[in-house]
């Protein structure tokens, strides 16, 4: 199986989000509202990483 | 601001005052065991399903992408650390080490990938017990 490198990292995201949201927070709703900002401190992370790869290679 | 050596005392207190339950010591091995099964046995099912499904779906998604398992080693620090993160997975690992899976060479970078989500749900599993843990305890809802 070959994933691309965008969709391996958001699979990741959304995997982690998911733990981390019911793991680290005690009511359903904070639940939700931790995991969402998980997966968005993910998703924001690659493309922050991938600007600054773009940057350097230019 | 709390003295640190109150807080240290506080803490050995509520130790000491933790009753050991037959829960509390079940629970973490089951839940280490069957990734959720933890919340499942104290009927947190919602929470249980959600942490099975992400944990076997990200160690099933690593052996697809041909990531590497690691062995019992005593070399390099990196291989060693990489064996504690997929034995984090309990019988998922086990399963796998007894059917041979995950032994695919290196090829490309997706299956660098796999190996890092192998060590990443072992990783969450070990987090997903300590929280399967503290529910058994009293000390989370």
């Amino acid at each position: 199986m070959t994933l691309a490198h965008f969709s391996a990292a958001v699979l990741f995201a959304v995997f982690a989000s998911v733990v981390f949201g019911i793991t680290q927070r005690n009511t359903p709703r904070d639940q939700i509202r931790y995991g969402l900002y998980c997966f968005a401190m993910f998703v924001g992370g690659v493309f922050v990483a991938g600007w600054v790869m773009w940057l350097l290679r230019h | 601001m709390d003295n640190p050596s109150a807080i240290k005392s506080k803490a050995v207190d509520d130790a000491k005052t933790q009753p050991v339950t037959a829960m509390s010591v079940v629970v973490p091995a089951i839940a280490w065991l069957i990734p959720g099964a933890g919340h499942l046995i104290q009927k947190r099912w919602i929470r249980g399903l959600l942490l099975m499904a992400s944990i076997v779906c990200m160690f099933a998604l690593g052996l697809l992408m041909q990531g590497r398992v690691y062995k019992p080693n005593g070399g390099d620090i990196l291989d060693i650390l990489g064996f504690v993160g997929d034995v984090g997975a309990g019988g998922l690992y086990i399963l796998t080490r007894a059917m041979n899976w995950g032994q695919g060479a290196i090829a490309h970078a997706t299956a660098d990938y796999g190996t890092k989500f192998l060590i990443v749900a072992g990783l969450l599993n070990f987090i997903s017990v300590a929280d399967a843990y503290h529910i058994a305890i009293g000390k989370k809802p």
